[in-house]
């Protein structure tokens, strides 16, 4: 996992995209998390980079806040919701910070 | 569609003069209404934050009046423009912000991305996280987008609601739903309606309502304007 | 918040209140001060609890969101806010009174400098 993550922020800063599958990590902590509850531990594609945005977990507590690379990704709602979602294939797209995605090989399943 | 619609005495000559709200309404009389906790906060905060000199009464008012002045009409300009000038529609849809500062709104430090309604797309907005929303352009969100429950169901059944604002999209259409969970604030470009070749921006504006620049509804068809005159 | 169940969506609108009004007016001009950050709001929002949305309007909410940040900043201390909150309320019942009261200049629209308040 965490050397999945170093790789991810490594091709990010080089700009290669081997890849574009991307997993929200699935922590829990306590406190003002700006990865919602509901992407956590799902996977979905890189829509778009946005650029570097302050940290809003440090923002939020009055810190001095790094910058952070900011990504558009796209989740499926069967991917989100499974049975559940209305059409499989409508989307679900959210900004999220690169410190909370991992990257997913294609080989992975 | 939802109102904003309040009927009150008008019995009570007030020193202030705020005029109407944007709905066209005159504000919420609530200068005769019990003072709850929580507006005793805002007069305290308020005070406060002049007395220590972090604001002015001045400011304040002036920054009523400022978002007072933002509208959907605003969008509504942007959408018409990109209506008509394919290459100013190509500026909106790479950068969204910049496009609307080139006609002249002062939108500030927004992020703002625009997301195109086609054929067989169709966007909504929404934000779970609280109640972001594209104010510097648009103005306030409307008090349902607020709501728990559009901001649970929006990005679960976003179909069932749309159903309850009387929009049903064919299974040929794929819905994208964007939670603007961080810094960036999202306004549709609604489709075209047939039946506008040749219409002025200024015309097409008029069929450019500020659900449809959330994805809630559709932009007005040009027989729904020719029946209400 | 999220994916939860929820029943439908109310589609009443209000006209805002000039007490609403003046609670995003803060808002927007504390945050574009630097004194907190959107961030800060929804954290603030967040610790209040599911039961808030049950229990306070928006506006409601947002006040209380915008004042512990402000606490928390150091702007003004809980203290001076409980007693201009007590004075505020001695003014009288109504939000015209308590609010054209004692203070004028903090209805009226001229430019102050600040002022010396006891």
């Amino acid at each position: 996992m965490v050397r999945g993550r170093i790789r991810m922020t490594c091709m990010i800063m080089t700009g290669t995209t081997m890849t574009r599958r991307v997993r929200v990590r699935a922590l829990v902590p306590p406190g003002h998390v700006r990865a919602p509850a509901y992407l956590r531990g799902k996977t979905g594609v890189i829509e778009r980079a946005l650029g570097p945005f302050g940290n809003p977990e440090q923002l939020a507590y009055g810190l001095p806040a790094e910058k952070k690379p900011l990504y558009r990704v796209r989740f499926t709602m069967a991917e989100l919701w499974g049975d559940r979602a209305e059409r499989p294939e409508d989307t679900l797209d959210a900004e999220i910070y690169a410190h909370w995605l991992e990257e997913v090989p294609d080989h992975a399943p | 569609m939802p109102h904003d619609h309040h009927d009150h005495d008008h019995d009570h000559d007030h020193p202030h003069d705020h005029g109407l709200s944007p709905s066209g309404h005159p504000y919420r009389q609530d200068d005769d209404a019990p003072l709850t906790y929580w507006q005793r906060m805002e007069i305290a905060v308020r005070e406060l934050l002049i007395e220590k000199g972090v604001t002015t009464a001045a400011e304040v008012a002036a920054q009523i009046d400022l978002m007072d002045s933002r509208s959907p009409a605003n969008g509504a300009a942007v959408v018409a423009r990109a209506w008509t000038d394919p290459a100013f529609k190509a500026r909106l849809l790479e950068n969204a912000g910049d496009a609307s500062r080139e006609m002249g709104f002062d939108i500030g430090p927004l992020h703002l991305i625009a997301v195109e309604n086609t054929a067989q797309t169709h966007n909504l907005i929404v934000c779970t996280l609280c109640s972001c929303y594209p104010r510097n352009l648009l103005g306030l969100p409307p008090d349902w987008y607020k709501t728990r429950a559009y901001r649970s169901r929006a990005v679960r059944e976003p179909r069932a609601v749309l159903a309850e604002f009387g929009l049903n999209l064919p299974d040929s259409t794929t819905i994208r739903v964007h939670d603007s969970t961080a810094d960036m604030r999202y306004i549709v470009l609604p489709a075209r309606p047939a039946g506008t070749d040749g219409w002025s921006e200024v015309d097409l504006a008029t069929l450019v309502t500020r659900d449809s620049m959330i994805g809630t509804a559709l932009p007005r068809s040009p027989q729904t304007v020719a029946q209400d005159g | 918040m999220g994916g939860d169940e929820a029943g439908p969506v109310p589609m009443d609108g209000h006209d805002f209140a000039l007490w609403e009004k003046r609670v995003d007016a803060l808002m927007v001009l504390c945050s574009s001060k630097g004194h907190f950050t959107v961030d800060g709001l929804r954290r603030a929002l967040e610790d209040m609890g599911e039961d808030a949305f049950e229990k306070h309007s928006y506006y409601e909410r947002w006040i209380a969101a915008v004042n512990q940040n402000l606490i928390e900043g150091g702007v003004y201390s809980l203290e001076e806010l409980a007693t201009r909150m007590e004075a505020v309320a001695q003014r009288g019942t109504t939000y015209g009174e308590a609010a054209h009261g004692a203070r004028p200049h903090s209805h009226d629209v001229h430019d102050h400098d600040r002022h010396d308040h006891d």
